[in-house]
Order: structure tokens, then C-alpha cells, then sequence
């Protein structure tokens, strides 16, 4: 699936891999969080970089214990309408200071993409067929915010716009 | 865009060029997602709730678009835009809802980004009506007029439309969210059954907090909202709501779309365990990031302005001698007037209920004249309540007698805000492709049954509520008199409920006895109210008269002829 970052089609350098698969030890991976929590003792010792991916009912504090072992956090969206990833990103950045890549896999939409780097996202699967266009065009149909967030320090937000004007 | 600045002392929040940008972004955002749909890039699934978030519903018959009226504030101008909007593109109406919005009923999808655009050049829009978002803030008719109000609540309720908009977080939470807000002890805005009611005040140092209740709501599964907070203070406002936002969108169930509302949550973990979710959410987001400085309060409280009032004083002579020459006159200042902050003002409600009428329907004639009207009397400004009527918040009581002669003049002066006459009803059957049963004809029945002016003011205060279905959008529960509409083998009935209350000593009512049909409805709402006549105390409200007594005596009245 085609991946997003900085609003255009990029080469993913992570690899997926499926449970009872082996895991590559010479490249970046991502297991799912179920496989990690079954074999963390396993990947002890391992080089290349570890991605987890957790479905969208498990929230940041389930993560947060183990998350300097992760370069890489894929958040799931079973459909594009649960929008509990956006929480658990946030989350992720601002109560547990994570500083690896936050991406959205799973059913995410050009439309939401905006909102995906604004609660700490910084790539995102998109679907197979997908218009590259209809991503870059989301970075720049909206330039106004009106909540501080995460990918801008400086938004211009409801509070900080007026106290300049 | 030719743009059309509110009048400056109307007290109507301005926009300034980056409010007008970012609303014209929308409406170019979705010409091109209507474009995305069309050419088959996005799924009907995937477009649905994407059209949802800008107001567009498909009903029974045609699409609906819901326009919002922020915390139910409009200006003439705006008002008149709705006029020719409902005269171009509907059948010359518009329909104002319990939400403070106004739906057009019967639009076509391709007229939608035309009418969004025309909607921009007044500074409206139809974002966030509908969706799993956070929806229009409603508020008190009479914020910023009101002589019992406390707080007003337009600078917080603005303050929480501008933090609601395309909030990053919160845009795709399990279920719809509705916020009231509040800023007096007689509470005008429902908020208890509210996802939260705010509830603003001030301590004795002056200083604004809030009161938050948490988890009310109406629907299938009624439920009373619960205080989870006594005082937030000011600059932890948006923190708070925060918080409660993001323990929703984390715990909120999303298995089922009739357990998603916070209510079943709240309902589920229990008050305390919510509560506590809560404040630890809180007491980890407080900080410079959210906070809201005072600062900030008064600059948005500057971009309101607010009316020149003039010096003057209560009950000027030509106002007394108006009333004392015209008995009708003075029925609807006793009825529909309302006590102004300032003296020599007062808020007027125009009744959007007349006798066999459709509530809350207004003509585009109709809100022409109102536009004038409030041009002429109340400095360009009316609101939209939640109970369905227009207001005009700030006449002077020495006009008081031409406005309401302009109105009887025109069909809108009728006497009853407040009365057995003034019903809340659903669109129901006639629109909604939700309805098991239809509302309107039943209100106009009730209405023109009640009809007299004088034996509705007898009566008193007495709300009938009117749903046509489980979903409770015309909010049966709290109806001192609720009739909800079910489907009994393809035919309609009526459940009576008795007792419920939408104020801050919130009731859900109780089911009276089985569903009755439409005639028969009519007869039991009058069989209710003789019960209550001949067992009132003096001074008595219905709801008061029915926790004395009993229901027995209602119930044995309603279905002594079955």
C-alpha cells in the first residue's frame, strides 16, 4: 500500500510482517503489539530498527511502557470513521514524549489527513488505488486552525491570532 | 465574495478576514469532496459523514441542509439571506429547530455548494450541524439581555465554537456531542440533558467558574446529566472540556450506535470512575497550552461590541397607558415579555406557534418582516430559541406596543411562549426517514384545540414535547406533557408521558397508560388539563399540581372511556 509523508507518495522502508512469520533481523520491521508482548525476549539483542502496530482499542498507556524500544508506533483505524487513533497519538507525543514515527494504517482518508499530522502522525498508509493528489491537496486546502496542536507550534489559533492582532 | 459586515452595535460577534477565509476554504473543501464522490474517488461511505459535517442530511423525500446559528444569534442581515435562500432554493421556507439551527427541507445536492457560498457572504455555514463532531453550542434565548443572567454566555459559547471547529481530536468521536451553556439560575437552555451542560457563575470575588454535567441526553435511552465538577475556573474552561472529550473519544463505546453516546459511558463506568478519568486527563493537559488567559476572554468579549442602551426607566407611561387601552396587548407582554438587564428595555418572544400551525416553520416572508422588525426594535439582532421561536432580545418597552402590532398585523404576534400552545415537535413522518409516526399534524390539532388565548393563559406554564419516534428529537421526556409517536403494526399511536421537566431540576416523565391514537391524544391532552384545573392550588404549575396528586387521577380521567 502506497505510504504518505509530507503529502506525497514515498518508498516505505519498513516491512510489515504477518504473525508466525520470521522477523527480518537486517531491516526495519513491524510486528504486531500481540506478537511484541508474546515474544518481547526475542528481539533482545536486535539491531535494525522495531515498529509495533496496535489496533485502535489499545491507548497509549498500554504502549507507553515499552515505547524506547519502538522507532516506529503503526496505529490502526479498522474503519475511518474510529477516530480513537487520533487520541492515542496525541497522547503518545504529549503525555509520553515520543519521539519516533506515529503512522496511520488501516482505513484513513485524504480528508482526514490534516488531522492525522495536527494530533502527531507523520505518515500514513494509504489505499491501494489512491489519488497522490487528493493527499497533497489536503495539506493546503485549510489555513486556518483554531486549537494549538502538534504539528505547528505557532497555529494560529483562536488565542494566540487575536493577542497579535 | 461580496462580504456583508453585521451592524456594529448589533452584539453580534464579528468576523474578521481570517474567519471569512477559513469558511470559504470549507465551502471550496466541499465542492470538491461532492467532486470526489461524483467521479468515484470517494466511497458513498466515505463520503457520507464528510457531507454530514457540513449540515446535509438525505431525508424521506428530499436532502435537508441544516444551517448553523451559533448559540441561536443572528443578525437581520443574516436572517434575510435565509429568507431569499428558502425562497430560491426551497418552497419560501426554512424550519427552525430545537438546536437554535434552521433546516431547508427540500434542496437539491447540486445546489448545496451554490448555497454554502451564498451562506459565506453573511458569515454562515452549515458546519458541524450533523456528524460524530461537536455540534452548534447552544445558549439561553436571552443571553446578554436576560435581568436574572449571571454570566453571559455568548463569549464562552463563541469561545467553544471557534475550539470545536475542525478540531484535529475530536472530529470522528463515537457519536454526535451537544454542549449547552448557561449563565443564569432559570435554566432556559435545557442543559442537563445535554453530552455536557455548562452551567456559568460567579464566585464572591466576581471571578467566572463553571459547573460541568456530564452525560445527559434524550433518545432511547433518557438519561439526567451528572455534576462532575462544582467550579472550573475560567482559565481552565477549554482544558476541562478537553477532557472530558478525549476520556470519550477513548472509552466511548463504538460497537453499537445506540450505546455510543457519553451518556451509556458515563452510565457504564459509573459517575465517579468517569469523574476520575476525568480529572486525571485534566490535571495532565492544565497548563499554558490550553489555557485560557483572560486576555483572550476580553477580546473576544470586545468583538461582540453589544447594543448602545440608552438611559431610561421600566414601565414609561405610554407603555402602561398601551396596555391598560388594549387587553390584548397586555396578554402578550404578561406572556411573551421577558425582564431586560436594562431598564426600559425588554425581550420579546415571537411565537413561531400559531393555533393549527407547523412549529417552528417561519415563511421567507416571515423572516423578512421579522428582519425589519428587529432592525427597527432591537438593534439588528434576534436569536433563536431552542424551544422553536425568534426573539428580539433588546426593544425598547416604550415599542413594545408597535412591534406587537406589526406582528399581530402579520400572524406572529400569538400569545403563548411558555403555554400549552407553544409545542415542541419533530419534523416526524412528514420529513424524517427515522419517524415511525408523524408529529406535525398533531401539533397543529393540539394547538388549534387550545386555540383561545385567554384559556391558555388560564392553564399557565404547561410544555408539550412531541417526538416521532425513540430518538427524541423533540424532546417527549421533558415534556411537563410528552406524546411520543410509535408504529403499532403500520398504524400511528401516541405514548403519553406526564411530569417530565427540561430545567435544572431536570425529569424524565412517566408513561401515562398505552398508546393512543392520534384523535384520541388530542382528547387526553385536554382530559389532563381539566384534571389539573380542578385540583390546582392556587399559583400551581401543572408539574407541581401532578407530583401532589398522583398520576391515578390523570390516568383514570385519559382512559376512563377505554
Amino acid at each position: 500500500m502506497p505510504l504518505i509523508k509530507d503529502g506525497r507518495i514515498v518508498e516505505d522502508e519498513w516491512v510489515a510482517v504477518a504473525d508466525g512469520e520470521p522477523v527480518p533481523a537486517d531491516r526495519p520491521a513491524i510486528v504486531t503489539f500481540e506478537r511484541w508482548q508474546a515474544e518481547r525476549a526475542s528481539f533482545d539483542g536486535r539491531n535494525a530498527a522495531l515498529g509495533v502496530r496496535v489496533k485502535s482499542g489499545t491507548l497509549a498507556p498500554a504502549i507507553a511502557p515499552d515505547l524506547d524500544r519502538f522507532a516506529l508506533v503503526a496505529i490502526e483505524f479498522p474503519k475511518f470513521r474510529d477516530g480513537r487513533g487520533f487520541s492515542t497519538a496525541r497522547e503518545l507525543r504529549e503525555r509520553y514524549g515520543y519521539e519516533g514515527e506515529i503512522r496511520a494504517v488501516g482505513h484513513v482518508i485524504p480528508d482526514q489527513y490534516r488531522f492525522l499530522l495536527r494530533t502527531g502522525f507523520t505518515s500514513a498508509e494509504a489505499p491501494e488505488n489512491t489519488n497522490p493528489e487528493s493527499w497533497a491537496h489536503a495539506l493546503t486546502e485549510i489555513t486556518v486552525a483554531f486549537q494549538p496542536s502538534l504539528d505547528d507550534p505557532q497555529p494560529l489559533s483562536l488565542l494566540r491570532r487575536r493577542l497579535g492582532s | 465574495m461580496n462580504h456583508i459586515a453585521p451592524g456594529r452595535n448589533a452584539g453580534v460577534y464579528s468576523y474578521d478576514d481570517i474567519d471569512r477565509r477559513f469558511v470559504a476554504e470549507r465551502v471550496e473543501q466541499f465542492r470538491a469532496q461532492v467532486e470526489r464522490r461524483l467521479s468515484g474517488e470517494l466511497t458513498e461511505d466515505e463520503f457520507k459523514p464528510l457531507r454530514l459535517m457540513n449540515g446535509l442530511y438525505l431525508q424521506l423525500h428530499a436532502y435537508m441542509l441544516r444551517v448553523a446559528v451559533p448559540y441561536g444569534v443572528l443578525t437581520s442581515r443574516q436572517l434575510r439571506k435565509l429568507a431569499e435562500i428558502g425562497r430560491k432554493y426551497d418552497k419560501g421556507y426554512g424550519h427552525f429547530t430545537t438546536r437554535q439551527n434552521l433546516q431547508f427541507n427540500w434542496i437539491k445536492l447540486e445546489d448545496t455548494p451554490a448555497i454554502l457560498h451564498e451562506l459565506a457572504e453573511v458569515d454562515m455555514h452549515a458546519l458541524q450541524t450533523s456528524g460524530n463532531c461537536v455540534r452548534n453550542v447552544t445558549t439561553d434565548q436571552f443571553v446578554g439581555a436576560a435581568r436574572d443572567e449571571v454570566v453571559d454566555g455568548r463569549v464562552y459559547a463563541e469561545i467553544l465554537r471557534q475550539w470545536t471547529t475542525l478540531h484535529p481530536e475530536f472530529t470522528f468521536l463515537p457519536r454526535k456531542f451537544k454542549i449547552a451553556i448557561m449563565g443564569s439560575d432559570a435554566d432556559r437552555a435545557a442543559i442537563r440533558v445535554h453530552d455536557v451542560g455548562v452551567f456559568a457563575k460567579r464566585n464572591e470575588r466576581g471571578e467566572v467558574g463553571f459547573t460541568f454535567y456530564v452525560g445527559g441526553g434524550l433518545g432511547r435511552s433518557p438519561f439526567i446529566g451528572k455534576l462532575i465538577r462544582d467550579w472550573v475556573p475560567e482559565e481552565d474552561f477549554v482544558a476541562y472540556l478537553e477532557a472530558i472529550l478525549r476520556v470519550y473519544n477513548q472509552y466511548g463505546r463504538r460497537d453499537n450506535i445506540y450505546k455510543a453516546r457519553i451518556k451509556i459511558l458515563v452510565h457504564e463506568l459509573g459517575q465517579e470512575k468517569f469523574t476520575r478519568e476525568v480529572e486525571e486527563e485534566f490535571a495532565r493537559l492544565r497548563g499554558p497550552k490550553y489555557r485560557l488567559a483572560p486576555e483572550i476572554v476580553d477580546e473576544i468579549r470586545r468583538r461582540f461590541g453589544g447594543p448602545a442602551f440608552e438611559t431610561l426607566t421600566d414601565e414609561p407611561e405610554s407603555f402602561q397607558a398601551a396596555k391598560a387601552a388594549n387587553p390584548d396587548f397586555a396578554r402578550w407582554v404578561a406572556v411573551n415579555v421577558l425582564a431586560h438587564k436594562v431598564p426600559g428595555y425588554a425581550a420579546a418572544t415571537i411565537s413561531l406557534k400559531p393555533a393549527g400551525g407547523i412549529p417552528g416553520d417561519a415563511t421567507s416572508e416571515q423572516m423578512e418582516l421579522v428582519a425589519d422588525l428587529a432592525d427597527a426594535h432591537s438593534f439588528g439582532e434576534l436569536r433563536v430559541s431552542h424551544v422553536q421561536n425568534l426573539v428580539l432580545a433588546h426593544v425598547r418597552q416604550d415599542a413594545l406596543f408597535t412591534l406587537w402590532t406589526a406582528l399581530e398585523a402579520n400572524g406572529l404576534g400569538t400569545p403563548n411562549a411558555g403555554l400549552i400552545g407553544d409545542i415542541i415537535a419533530c419534523p416526524g413522518l412528514d420529513y424524517c426517514a427515522l419517524a415511525n409516526a408523524r408529529s406535525i399534524p398533531l401539533a397543529q390539532a393540539i394547538s388549534a384545540r387550545f386555540a383561545d388565548p385567554a384559556r391558555q393563559q388560564a392553564i399557565g406554564e404547561l410544555g408539550i414535547k412531541i417526538s416521532g419516534c425513540i430518538n427524541a428529537c423533540g424532546h417527549h421526556h421533558v415534556g411537563a406533557i410528552g406524546i411520543l409517536g410509535v408504529d403499532k403494526k403500520g398504524e400511528e399511536f401516541y405514548q403519553i408521558t406526564v411530569g417530565g421537566d427540561p430545567t435544572l431540576t431536570t425529569a424524565i416523565g412517566d408513561i401515562l397508560g398505552p398508546a393512543v391514537t392520534a384523535d384520541e391524544t388530542v382528547d387526553a391532552i385536554e382530559a389532563i388539563v381539566e384534571v389539573y384545573l380542578s385540583n390546582r392550588h392556587d399559583g400551581e404549575r401543572f408539574i407541581d399540581t401532578l407530583k401532589r396528586v398522583g398520576h391515578g387521577p390523570f390516568k383514570e380521567r385519559v382512559y376512563a372511556a377505554h
